[in-house]
Protein backbone atom coordinates (compact mmCIF):
# COMPACT_ATOMS: atom_id res chain seq x y z
CA UNK A 1 0.00 0.00 0.00
CA UNK A 2 2.41 2.44 1.01
CA UNK A 3 4.93 2.29 -2.28
CA UNK A 4 1.71 1.76 -4.40
CA UNK A 5 -1.63 3.68 -5.75
CA UNK A 6 -4.67 1.74 -6.30
CA UNK A 7 -7.12 3.32 -7.66
CA UNK A 8 -10.78 1.47 -8.70
CA UNK A 9 -13.52 3.06 -11.21
CA UNK A 10 -16.69 1.89 -12.25
CA UNK A 11 -17.45 2.98 -16.01
CA UNK A 12 -20.63 2.67 -17.88
CA UNK A 13 -19.32 1.44 -21.10
CA UNK A 14 -18.50 -2.01 -22.18
CA UNK A 15 -14.77 -3.65 -22.31
CA UNK A 16 -13.90 -3.12 -25.70
CA UNK A 17 -14.81 0.71 -25.56
CA UNK A 18 -12.53 1.38 -22.41
CA UNK A 19 -9.69 -0.69 -24.19
CA UNK A 20 -9.85 1.43 -27.28
CA UNK A 21 -9.79 4.48 -24.88
CA UNK A 22 -6.45 3.35 -22.91
CA UNK A 23 -4.36 1.67 -25.74
CA UNK A 24 -5.30 3.47 -28.95
CA UNK A 25 -3.30 6.17 -28.54
CA UNK A 26 -5.13 9.22 -29.91
CA UNK A 27 -7.87 8.56 -27.73
CA UNK A 28 -5.84 7.96 -24.88
CA UNK A 29 -4.22 11.25 -25.67
CA UNK A 30 -7.67 12.80 -25.18
CA UNK A 31 -8.20 11.92 -22.09
CA UNK A 32 -4.75 11.90 -20.51
CA UNK A 33 -3.62 15.59 -22.08
CA UNK A 34 -1.20 14.47 -24.16
CA UNK A 35 -0.13 14.22 -27.93
CA UNK A 36 2.00 10.79 -28.94
CA UNK A 37 3.52 9.98 -31.58
CA UNK A 38 2.50 6.80 -32.84
CA UNK A 39 0.68 3.64 -31.61
CA UNK A 40 1.65 2.02 -28.17
CA UNK A 41 3.96 -1.01 -28.88
CA UNK A 42 4.80 -3.50 -26.57
CA UNK A 43 8.51 -3.31 -25.41
CA UNK A 44 8.57 0.08 -27.54
CA UNK A 45 9.18 3.84 -26.13
CA UNK A 46 5.92 5.95 -26.58
CA UNK A 47 7.14 9.71 -26.71
CA UNK A 48 5.19 12.85 -27.13
CA UNK A 49 4.10 16.00 -25.34
CA UNK A 50 1.97 17.38 -22.86
CA UNK A 51 -0.78 19.44 -24.28
CA UNK A 52 -2.37 21.22 -21.13
CA UNK A 53 -2.12 24.74 -22.03
CA UNK A 54 1.12 25.80 -20.95
CA UNK A 55 3.03 22.97 -20.47
CA UNK A 56 3.57 22.01 -24.16
CA UNK A 57 7.08 22.28 -24.46
CA UNK A 58 6.83 19.10 -21.64
CA UNK A 59 7.63 15.57 -23.09
CA UNK A 60 5.28 12.91 -22.15
CA UNK A 61 7.70 9.40 -22.42
CA UNK A 62 6.70 5.74 -21.33
CA UNK A 63 7.87 2.51 -22.35
CA UNK A 64 5.10 0.05 -22.83
CA UNK A 65 5.32 -3.40 -21.19
CA UNK A 66 2.10 -5.28 -21.46
CA UNK A 67 -1.10 -5.35 -24.11
CA UNK A 68 -2.91 -7.94 -23.17
CA UNK A 69 -6.55 -7.08 -25.19
CA UNK A 70 -9.77 -6.18 -22.55
CA UNK A 71 -7.32 -7.33 -19.83
CA UNK A 72 -4.28 -5.14 -19.48
CA UNK A 73 -2.63 -2.79 -20.49
CA UNK A 74 0.67 -1.24 -18.63
CA UNK A 75 3.65 0.81 -18.80
CA UNK A 76 6.74 2.15 -17.29
CA UNK A 77 7.42 5.79 -16.79
CA UNK A 78 8.91 8.59 -14.24
CA UNK A 79 5.72 10.19 -12.87
CA UNK A 80 5.68 14.25 -13.45
CA UNK A 81 9.30 13.73 -14.65
CA UNK A 82 8.35 17.63 -15.67
CA UNK A 83 11.66 19.46 -15.16
CA UNK A 84 12.80 19.22 -18.89
CA UNK A 85 16.42 20.25 -17.60
CA UNK A 86 16.57 17.29 -15.67
CA UNK A 87 17.55 13.43 -17.19
CA UNK A 88 15.32 10.72 -15.51
CA UNK A 89 16.42 7.92 -16.75
CA UNK A 90 18.83 7.22 -14.31
CA UNK A 91 15.67 6.91 -11.73
CA UNK A 92 14.21 3.69 -11.10
CA UNK A 93 10.47 3.82 -13.32
CA UNK A 94 7.03 3.39 -11.71
CA UNK A 95 4.95 0.80 -13.17
CA UNK A 96 1.33 1.57 -14.23
CA UNK A 97 -0.95 -0.77 -14.82
CA UNK A 98 -4.64 -0.47 -16.26
CA UNK A 99 -6.65 -3.56 -15.36
CA UNK A 100 -10.25 -4.12 -16.80
CA UNK A 101 -13.00 -6.66 -15.88
CA UNK A 102 -16.63 -6.82 -17.08
CA UNK A 103 -19.30 -6.01 -14.70
CA UNK A 104 -22.99 -5.94 -15.23
CA UNK A 105 -23.30 -2.41 -15.73
CA UNK A 106 -19.41 -2.16 -17.86
CA UNK A 107 -16.44 -2.15 -17.25
CA UNK A 108 -14.76 -1.73 -13.56
CA UNK A 109 -10.92 -0.51 -14.04
CA UNK A 110 -8.22 -1.04 -11.71
CA UNK A 111 -4.75 0.80 -11.75
CA UNK A 112 -2.11 0.47 -9.66
CA UNK A 113 0.82 2.08 -9.89
CA UNK A 114 3.88 0.80 -8.13
CA UNK A 115 7.33 0.78 -7.40
CA UNK A 116 7.75 4.26 -5.60
CA UNK A 117 10.83 2.47 -4.06
CA UNK A 118 12.14 -0.75 -5.03
CA UNK A 119 10.93 -2.25 -2.15
CA UNK A 120 9.17 -4.59 -1.46
CA UNK A 121 5.42 -3.57 -0.44
CA UNK A 122 5.57 -5.67 2.33
CA UNK A 123 9.28 -5.29 3.45
CA UNK A 124 7.92 -1.60 3.97
CA UNK A 125 5.22 -2.09 5.50
CA UNK A 126 6.75 -4.06 8.04
CA UNK A 127 9.12 -1.05 8.94
CA UNK A 128 6.43 1.72 9.10
CA UNK A 129 4.33 -0.85 11.29
CA UNK A 130 7.62 -0.32 13.73
CA UNK A 131 6.88 3.33 13.80
CA UNK A 132 5.83 5.42 16.26
CA UNK A 133 1.83 5.81 16.42
CA UNK A 134 2.25 9.39 14.57
CA UNK A 135 3.31 7.49 11.24
CA UNK A 136 0.76 4.65 11.84
CA UNK A 137 -2.08 7.11 11.83
CA UNK A 138 -0.95 8.66 8.87
CA UNK A 139 -0.70 4.98 7.09
CA UNK A 140 -4.55 4.93 8.10
CA UNK A 141 -5.23 8.02 6.56
CA UNK A 142 -3.68 7.41 3.14
CA UNK A 143 -5.67 4.00 3.09
CA UNK A 144 -8.76 5.95 4.17
CA UNK A 145 -8.38 8.64 1.47
CA UNK A 146 -7.55 5.94 -1.39
CA UNK A 147 -10.44 3.42 -0.34
CA UNK A 148 -12.66 6.71 -0.26
CA UNK A 149 -11.76 7.97 -3.63
CA UNK A 150 -12.06 5.17 -6.15
CA UNK B 1 -4.10 19.43 -14.03
CA UNK B 2 -3.75 22.48 -13.25
CA UNK B 3 -0.74 24.65 -13.37
CA UNK B 4 -0.47 25.07 -9.59
CA UNK B 5 -0.44 21.36 -8.99
CA UNK B 6 1.82 20.22 -11.27
CA UNK B 7 4.69 22.75 -10.43
CA UNK B 8 3.94 21.68 -6.40
CA UNK B 9 4.18 18.15 -7.28
CA UNK B 10 7.88 18.98 -9.78
CA UNK B 11 8.82 20.79 -6.43
CA UNK B 12 8.12 18.14 -3.97
CA UNK B 13 9.74 15.62 -6.50
CA UNK B 14 12.89 17.20 -6.43
CA UNK B 15 13.07 17.10 -2.58
CA UNK B 16 11.47 13.45 -2.08
CA UNK B 17 13.52 11.91 -4.35
CA UNK B 18 16.27 11.15 -2.46
CA UNK B 19 14.19 9.71 0.68
CA UNK B 20 12.87 7.10 -1.51
CA UNK B 21 15.72 6.09 -2.98
CA UNK B 22 17.36 5.84 0.37
CA UNK B 23 14.71 4.18 1.54
CA UNK B 24 15.15 1.86 -1.27
CA UNK B 25 17.39 -0.83 0.31
CA UNK B 26 17.32 -3.55 2.66
CA UNK B 27 20.31 -2.77 4.78
CA UNK B 28 18.98 0.48 5.61
CA UNK B 29 15.60 -0.38 5.64
CA UNK B 30 16.15 -2.58 8.54
CA UNK B 31 18.05 0.19 10.10
CA UNK B 32 14.91 2.38 10.24
CA UNK B 33 12.70 -0.65 11.42
CA UNK B 34 15.31 -0.74 14.21
CA UNK B 35 15.24 3.11 14.86
CA UNK B 36 11.59 4.08 14.29
CA UNK B 37 10.61 2.65 17.71
CA UNK B 38 11.87 5.46 18.92
CA UNK B 39 15.06 4.74 20.63
CA UNK B 40 18.11 6.22 19.83
CA UNK B 41 20.71 3.72 19.27
CA UNK B 42 24.62 3.14 19.01
CA UNK B 43 26.33 2.00 15.88
CA UNK B 44 26.93 -1.21 18.02
CA UNK B 45 23.59 -1.90 18.87
CA UNK B 46 22.63 -1.25 15.33
CA UNK B 47 25.52 -3.54 13.99
CA UNK B 48 24.11 -6.21 16.07
CA UNK B 49 22.65 -9.59 14.75
CA UNK B 50 23.70 -7.62 11.20
CA UNK B 51 26.51 -9.49 8.93
CA UNK B 52 27.56 -6.27 7.71
CA UNK B 53 31.28 -4.47 9.40
CA UNK B 54 30.37 -1.43 11.13
CA UNK B 55 31.78 0.34 8.61
CA UNK B 56 29.41 -0.56 6.23
CA UNK B 57 26.87 0.23 8.92
CA UNK B 58 27.90 3.54 8.63
CA UNK B 59 27.83 4.17 5.32
CA UNK B 60 24.11 3.17 5.22
CA UNK B 61 23.32 5.15 7.98
CA UNK B 62 25.11 8.11 6.10
CA UNK B 63 22.76 7.73 3.33
CA UNK B 64 20.02 8.29 5.20
CA UNK B 65 21.34 10.67 7.26
CA UNK B 66 21.55 12.73 4.28
CA UNK B 67 18.19 11.96 3.51
CA UNK B 68 17.21 13.37 6.57
CA UNK B 69 15.56 10.47 8.01
CA UNK B 70 18.56 9.55 10.43
CA UNK B 71 19.96 12.13 12.75
CA UNK B 72 23.39 11.65 14.25
CA UNK B 73 22.82 13.02 18.30
CA UNK B 74 26.84 13.04 20.29
CA UNK B 75 26.70 11.02 23.07
CA UNK B 76 30.17 11.00 24.86
CA UNK B 77 32.40 9.63 22.26
CA UNK B 78 29.75 7.50 20.56
CA UNK B 79 27.79 8.57 18.18
CA UNK B 80 23.77 7.97 18.48
CA UNK B 81 21.11 7.84 15.82
CA UNK B 82 17.72 9.07 15.65
CA UNK B 83 14.96 8.73 13.25
CA UNK B 84 13.45 11.50 12.01
CA UNK B 85 9.87 10.88 10.58
CA UNK B 86 9.31 14.12 8.67
CA UNK B 87 10.58 12.47 5.64
CA UNK B 88 8.34 9.93 5.79
CA UNK B 89 5.85 12.39 5.97
CA UNK B 90 7.01 14.16 2.89
CA UNK B 91 6.44 10.50 1.05
CA UNK B 92 2.88 10.46 2.02
CA UNK B 93 2.44 13.83 1.17
CA UNK B 94 3.62 12.80 -2.34
CA UNK B 95 1.80 10.07 -3.16
CA UNK B 96 -1.60 11.94 -1.84
CA UNK B 97 -0.32 14.41 -4.69
CA UNK B 98 0.19 11.59 -7.31
CA UNK B 99 -2.92 10.15 -6.03
CA UNK B 100 -4.98 13.22 -6.79
CA UNK B 101 -3.68 13.75 -10.21
CA UNK B 102 -5.16 9.54 -11.24
CA UNK B 103 -7.72 10.54 -9.72
CA UNK B 104 -8.49 13.85 -11.82
CA UNK B 105 -6.98 11.95 -14.80
CA UNK B 106 -9.31 8.74 -14.58
CA UNK B 107 -12.33 11.22 -13.77
CA UNK B 108 -12.23 12.81 -17.37
CA UNK B 109 -11.61 8.79 -18.64
CA UNK B 110 -14.68 8.35 -17.24
CA UNK B 111 -16.41 10.84 -19.20
CA UNK B 112 -14.35 10.33 -22.21
CA UNK B 113 -16.00 6.40 -23.07
CA UNK B 114 -19.38 7.50 -20.96
CA UNK B 115 -20.52 9.92 -23.17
Amino acid sequence: MQNRIEKRIELKAPVSRVWRALTDYREFGQWFQVKLEGPFVPGQVSRGHITYPGYEHLKWEAVVQKMEPERLFSFTWHPYAIDPKKDYSKETPTLVEFRLEKTPTGTLLLLTESGFDKVAADRRAEAFRRNDGGWDEQMKNIDGYVSQKP
Amino acid sequence: MSHKSRSRIASTRRRRSPVFAALGDETRLSLVAKLCSGQRQSISQLTEGSRLTRQAITKHLRVLENAGIVRTVRKGRESHFQFNPQPMEGIREYLDSVSQQWDQALSRLKSFVEH
